[in-house]
C-alpha cells in the first residue's frame, strides 16, 4: 500500500472571502443586478437611444412601448418635455452613481485618518475630533447635508461636498472604534518595540485590520448616498435641470403622475433597485467579512 | 440615577455649544456679503447698508456678535423672519405640533407593526412569514421616502380617492387650536367627523414616514428576539412547563427590547430627515417643509433656526432613550 500524502493549505483569505460572498445568494443577485445598472451607467453615452436633453415637441408624455400609443423609438416613454426617459435614466445612473462613488471616497479618506489620529492621540487629539463629530453628529445625515447646501448652494458638486460631509463621522467614529480595540494587542506592542514609528503603526499594522466593518460602513453609505442624491434632487437642492438625475426627474414629474404614471414609477423603480442591490451586497459583505458581525439568521 | 443624569447632561454641553457655533455661523459662511444676501439685493445704498448692520448687530465685533446670539436663544428670542416679518419663534410654535404630530404617529405605527412581524419571523423562523417578513423589511429599508409617497398618493388619493393628498384637515371642518396637535383640536372643537378627517390625513404620511423606521425595528426584532430565544433562562422557562404565550411575552420579549430600543432611539434621526422629504410631498405644515421653503426664499434667520430646532430635538430624543436604556438596563446606570 501507498501512503498517500495530502497537504492542505488553507484557503487564500480572497478566496475564503468569495466563498463566504457567494453562498448568499441574494447577495450574489444583488451584486449581478448592481454590475448590469453600473455598466449601464458606465456605457450610457454609447448605448441611450438619444440624446438625454433634447426635446421632441412632437412626442410629449408618450407612454412606453407596453402600453397604448406606445413606440420603439421611446422605449420607456417620454416626460413632459419630450425627452427620452430611458436615455434620461441612464444618464442619471452617471449623476447618481457617481455622486455616490465619489462622496464615499471623500469621506471615507478624511474620516479614517480623523479615526486613526483620535485613536492614537486619545488624549491630545481626541477629545477635539469627537466633540466636532458629536456636533456634525447632531443633524442627522440629509439635514447635515441640506445644512452644507443652505450655505454652498445648490448644485453637482455641492452635492457631493454636502453628503461627504454627512457621511464623516460615521467614518471617524467607526474608525476609531476598530482601531482602539487593535492598539492593545501584542502584535502592535510589537510591531512598537520593534522601532516602528506612529505613521507605520497606524496605516500598515492598525488599518489593514480595521478594514472589514470600513468596507461594510463604506458599502452602506454608498447606498444611502444615492437616497440623499435623490432627495436633494427632489427637494431641489441637488443636482440642477436639465441635466439628468434620478430625484430632479421624480420632482419635475409629479405634476403628471395623473397622465403618464410612467414618469414618476421609473425613476423610483430605478432608485429602489439600485439602494436594494448595494443594501443586499452590503449584508453579504458583512457576513462574508466578519464572522464576529453575522447577524442571527 | 441622578447621577446618571448629571452625567449625561454634562457630556451633551459641548455638542449644544458647537450646535449654537454651527448655527451662528450658517449666515456669515454664506458666500458674498451677509446683509446683501439677506435682502437679496445688490449694490445696496451705502446708508441703508449701514443701518441695517446695525440693526442686525452685525457692525459688532464677532464674539459679541455669538454670545448676543446665544443670549437672545436663551431667551426664546429666535431671530425675525426676513419674509414674514414674523418672530421665528412664534412660527415654530405654530409648526412643531405638527411635525411632532406626524412624528409620533409614525413611530408608533412603525413600532407596533416593526415588533409585531419581527417577533413572528423570530418565532416561525425560516417559514414562508419569516421570508416575507424580511423581504418586505429589505426593501421597506431601501425605499426611497419620496417616491413611495408619491406611489401611494397615486394609488390611495388618486386612483381609489380613499385619503386626502395633503394637508392635515378637509377644510369644511373648523377647528380651533387649543393644542396646536389636530387629532386632540379636531375632538375637542369638531367633533367625530372632524377627527375622522384629521385621521385619514394623517395615514400616508404617517405610513411613508414610518416604513423605514419599521423595517429596521422588525429586523432588529427578530435577531434579537432569536437570540434571546437560545439563552438558558427560556430552556429553564421551558422546562418549568410554562406555556408558550408566557415565555414569549414575559420572558424573551422583555429582554430583547433593550437593543430594540437603542435602535429606536437612532431612528428618531431619521424621522427628522424623513420629515423633510414626507412634509414636503404631503404639504403638511410642520418644521421640515418649513426649513426647506425658508432655504429656497433665502429666509435664513429661519434656516439658523430650523437646523438649530432640528439638532436639538434630536440631542433631546436621545437623551430621553439613553435614561430609557438606563431605567430598562441597569447595567448601564452603573458603568462609566
Amino acid at each position: 500500500m501507498e501512503a498517500v500524502i495530502t497537504t492542505s493549505s488553507p484557503p487564500s483569505p480572497l478566496r475564503e472571502f468569495w466563498q463566504g460572498f457567494s453562498s448568499n445568494r441574494g447577495a450574489l443577485a444583488a451584486l449581478i443586478v448592481f454590475a448590469l445598472l453600473a455598466l449601464a451607467a458606465l456605457l450610457a453615452p454609447w448605448v441611450a437611444p438619444h440624446d438625454p436633453v433634447q426635446q421632441f415637441r412632437d412626442h410629449m408624455l408618450q407612454a412606453p412601448v407596453w402600453s397604448e400609443g406606445g413606440t420603439w423609438e421611446f422605449m420607456l416613454g417620454t416626460d413632459e418635455l419630450g425627452r427620452d426617459m430611458l436615455s434620461r435614466l441612464l444618464h442619471g445612473g452617471r449623476v447618481s452613481l457617481g455622486i455616490g462613488l465619489v462622496s464615499v471616497l471623500l469621506s471615507l479618506l478624511p474620516g479614517v485618518i480623523l479615526g486613526l489620529l483620535a485613536a492614537f492621540y486619545q488624549h491630545s487629539l481626541a477629545p477635539a475630533i469627537m466633540r466636532v463629530m458629536d456636533v456634525m453628529l447632531a443633524l442627522p445625515g440629509l439635514l447635515l447635508a441640506i445644512c452644507v447646501i443652505a450655505v454652498l448652494g445648490p448644485g453637482l458638486i455641492n452635492t457631493v461636498i454636502a453628503i461627504a460631509i454627512g457621511a464623516l463621522p460615521g467614518y471617524t467614529r467607526l474608525t476609531r472604534a476598530a482601531a482602539l480595540a487593535e492598539i492593545g494587542r501584542d502584535y502592535v506592542t510589537a510591531s512598537r518595540v520593534a522601532g516602528a514609528g506612529t505613521f507605520r503603526l497606524m496605516f500598515s499594522a492598525v488599518l489593514p485590520n480595521c478594514m472589514a466593518p470600513l468596507i461594510v460602513n463604506a458599502t452602506l453609505s454608498f447606498s444611502s448616498a444615492i437616497l440623499e442624491t435623490a432627495g436633494l434632487g427632489f427637494l431641489g437642492l441637488g443636482v440642477q435641470a436639465p441635466m439628468a438625475e434620478w430625484g430632479t426627474m421624480l420632482s419635475s414629474a409629479r405634476d403628471y403622475m395623473e397622465r403618464a404614471s410612467w414618469v414618476v414609477t421609473l425613476p423610483g423603480i430605478t432608485i429602489l433597485l439600485s439602494v436594494l442591490a448595494v443594501n443586499l451586497m452590503g449584508d453579504g459583505l458583512r457576513d462574508a467579512l466578519d464572522p464576529k458581525l453575522r447577524r442571527v439568521s | 440615577m441622578f447621577g446618571f443624569l448629571l452625567r449625561k447632561l454634562a457630556t451633551l454641553a459641548p455638542t449644544l455649544l458647537g450646535i449654537t457655533l454651527v448655527a451662528f455661523g450658517l449666515i456669515r459662511l454664506v458666500p458674498g456679503d451677509p446683509i446683501e444676501v439677506m435682502m437679496g439685493e445688490r449694490g445696496m445704498d451705502e446708508a441703508a447698508h449701514a443701518e441695517m448692520a446695525h440693526r442686525l448687530g452685525l457692525d459688532q465685533p464677532l464674539y459679541k456678535q455669538y454670545f448676543d446670539y446665544v443670549g437672545n436663544l436663551l431667551h426664546g428670542d429666535l431671530g425675525q423672519s426676513l419674509v414674514s416679518h414674523l418672530p421665528v419663534s412664534e412660527e415654530f410654535k405654530a409648526l412643531f405640533p405638527a411635525t411632532v404630530e406626524l412624528a409620533f404617529f409614525a413611530l408608533v405605527l412603525a413600532v407596533s407593526l416593526g415588533l409585531t412581524l419581527g417577533m413572528l419571523a423570530a418565532l416561525k423562523r425560516g417559514s414562508l412569514l419569516d421570508q416575507g417578513v424580511m423581504g418586505t423589511a429589505t426593501v421597506g429599508y431601501s425605499m426611497p421616502v419620496f417616491w413611495w409617497g408619491l406611489i401611494l398618493i397615486m394609488f390611495f388619493s388618486v386612483q381609489l380617492g380613499w385619503t386626502p393628498i395633503s394637508g392635515r384637515i378637509s377644510v369644511e371642518y373648523e377647528v380651533d387650536r387649543v393644542t396646536g396637535f389636530m387629532l386632540i383640536d379636531s375632538l375637542l372643537s369638531g367633533g367625530p367627523g372632524a377627527f375622522a378627517s384629521s385621521v385619514l390625513h394623517l395615514l400616508l404620511p404617517g405610513i411613508v414616514l414610518g416604513t423605514s423606521t419599521m423595517a429596521v425595528v422588525a429586523r432588529m426584532t427578530r435577531s434579537s428576539m432569536l437570540e434571546v430565544l437560545r439563552e438558558d433562562y427560556i430552556r429553564t422557562a421551558r422546562a418549568k412547563g410554562l406555556s408558550q404565550a408566557r415565555i414569549v411575552v414575559v420572558h424573551a420579549l422583555r429582554n430583547a427590547l433593550i437593543p430594540v430600543l437603542t435602535v429606536v432611539g437612532m431612528q428618531t434621526g431619521s424621522l427628522l430627515a424623513g420629515a423633510v422629504l414626507t412634509e414636503t410631498i404631503f404639504s403638511w405644515p410642520g418644521i421640515g417643509k418649513w426649513l426647506i421653503d425658508s432655504i429656497a426664499r433665502r429666509d435664513y434667520p429661519v434656516v439658523q433656526a430650523g437646523i438649530l430646532i432640528s439638532a436639538l430635538t434630536f440631542i433631546g430624543v436621545n437623551l430621553v432613550v439613553d435614561i430609557l436604556y438606563g431605567v430598562v438596563n441597569p447595567r448601564i446606570r452603573s458603568q462609566h
